[in-house]
């Protein structure tokens, strides 16, 4: 059952345009993996997808709904939630404020609160009063992730969410959204790693120069598709 | 004994500086505006409370309590239908358009209020004194103290213990964050001015019972408001009060030796605080 799919989408930063048409769908409870190059228009894919850049209408469909648009904040109402790059806490508040911030957002409860992120992140709960500031960057990207799901999302938006970690944090980052994929969020990543990309994902599209040039299961597609997709030829 | 009587009259100074500094940090802090009619919108508010106090015939600092809500939807109206607007990238386009409030405001006053100097009256309370040890102290500059720390705890708590406050304070982390999450930052930014409104309706209350006061008078409030903020530093509101005291301190000291020095040396102070700690006092580090 598809969930969100996007028409021809466009997305301009004045001038420059860093979108030219590109179609994708994800489904119900799917995590779908968006990978590609550096400028190959991944983060306005999710940028545009979480209302930060303006796209038309009829170019983001939730449900068949036209949502392309809408506000950020409205969006987050309407249960897309994106973990930003670079993890963005805010560095005058504690750990457990940065979380409390994210049910400011929160439409409809999915069953996320402060202790389950707690269970998820249990390291969390030790650092609850300490400024966000003072964590390792896998803790505060663990605050980022725990922060977006207490707005209770449907669908999580994680921009780059393994860069500057070590392999073994990164690991435990995406058990962690195995985790929240488990209990119903659909989750659609991009990700400069592909080890971690096609391990996480049910199926993948691959962005260059601004257009999807390959698209489907991580198992169905071959090393040399991939190759090829990503850095064009 | 005349020196040290001198330093506390300027800290009592300092409480209406701090006061007046309190509601323009708390909208830079939040939305990093300055709002040059600061000043003008605290002249509006002692004539505001002018007008309810004789128009209803009630002593001033009932016709202030009454004028508070009244400040609070004012600066929240003001913010949905024009400051929001202004708040793009750009940081001259609110600079202009409060100018160009602060232009609005006076000559408004002007129209409906004369030229004429006013003052808000507390009958005997005004003249009133009371002494600690040698010292004189005025009870009006000594209530002003105490309702500038009384303001700043209060918005202390307001910010540090509620949940309001932690969204005001995320807000003055990154505006684009909290729109990710589900806050629109245009009705937090009302709400902060509104309540940089009821600030500056309790420092137009202290202002009209210090000292007569004009529709001219608003941009001499604002220097002092903002010399008091450099001073201090921002992003803390015991900055405020830390600021206003030294630039309290530093005109009476001034005023003591030449009158003429009085406002001269506050200035002086303030470039010297610029020059050597230009983010002032107390600032956070950053």
């Amino acid at each position: 059952m598809t969930m969100l799919e996007t028409h021809g989408l466009e997305v301009f930063y004045r001038d420059f345009q860093a979108l030219f048409g590109v179609d994708v769908s994800v489904a119900e409870g799917e995590t779908v993996a968006i990978i590609g190059a550096n400028g190959a228009g991944k983060s306005s894919f999710l940028s545009a997808l979480s209302g930060l850049s303006r796209s038309r209408g009829e170019q983001i469909l939730l449900d068949g709904k036209p949502i392309g648009g809408t506000r950020p904040f409205d969006m987050v109402k309407l249960g897309i939630v994106l973990v930003p790059e670079g993890r963005r806490l805010f560095p005058s508040l504690t750990v457990e404020e940065n979380l409390q911030i994210g049910a400011e957002g929160k439409a409809i409860d999915r069953g996320w609160t402060l202790e389950s992120i707690y269970a998820l992140f249990p390291v969390l709960r030790e650092r609850r009063t300490q400024p966000s500031t003072t964590l390792s960057g896998g803790q505060q990207q663990m605050v980022a992730i725990g922060r977006a799901l207490m707005a209770n999302p449907r669908l999580l938006l994680c921009d780059e969410i393994s860069l500057g970690l070590s392999p073994a944090v990164i690991r435990d980052v995406y058990a962690a959204l195995a985790e929240i994929k488990r209990r119903g969020t659909t989750i659609v990543i991009v990700e400069q790693d592909l080890t971690a990309a096609l391990n996480a994902a049910d199926r993948i599209y691959c962005f260059i120069e601004g257009r999807v040039s390959l698209s489907g299961r991580p198992a169905e597609l071959t090393h040399n598709q991939i190759q090829l997709a990503y850095f064009g030829g | 004994m005349g020196f040290l009587n001198t330093i506390i009259q300027g800290v009592l100074l300092g409480g209406l500086y701090a006061l007046y500094a309190a509601g323009l940090a708390l909208i830079f802090g939040v939305m990093r505006l300055v709002n040059l009619a600061h000043g003008d919108f605290i002249v509006l508010g002692a004539f505001a409370i002018l007008a309810i106090a004789t128009a209803l015939g009630l002593p001033a600092p009932v016709a202030a309590m009454i004028a508070l809500p009244f400040m609070f939807a004012f600066g929240w109206a003001l913010q949905r239908l024009i400051l929001n607007r202004t708040l793009k990238d750009d940081l001259l386009v609110p600079l202009l358009v409060t100018f160009g409030l602060s232009i609005i405001v006076q000559n408004g006053l002007l129209q409906v209020f004369s030229a004429d100097s006013r003052r808000l009256s507390l009958g005997a309370l005004e003249t009133a004194a009371f002494n600690v040890g040698d010292i004189t102290l005025g009870v009006v500059p000594a209530l002003t103290f105490v309702a500038a720390i009384l303001v700043l705890i209060g918005l202390s708590l307001l910010f540090y213990r509620t949940r309001l406050g932690r969204i005001l304070r995320a807000t003055s982390d990154s505006v684009e964050i909290v729109e990710i999450m589900g806050v629109d930052p245009r009705k937090i930014f009302a709400i902060a001015m509104g309540i940089s409104f009821v600030v500056i309706a309790v420092s137009a209350f202290f202002m009209g019972v210090r000292a007569n006061f004009d529709p001219s008078a608003g941009p001499g409030r604002l220097l002092f408001a903002f010399e008091a903020v450099v001073i201090g530093g921002l992003g803390s509101f015991w900055g405020t009060l830390l600021g206003g005291v030294i630039l309290g301190v530093a005109q009476t000291i001034g005023g003591s030796i030449s009158p003429e020095w009085q406002q001269l040396s506050g200035h002086v102070v303030f470039l010297a605080v610029i020059l050597l700690r230009p983010r002032g006092l107390l600032s956070r580090a950053a």
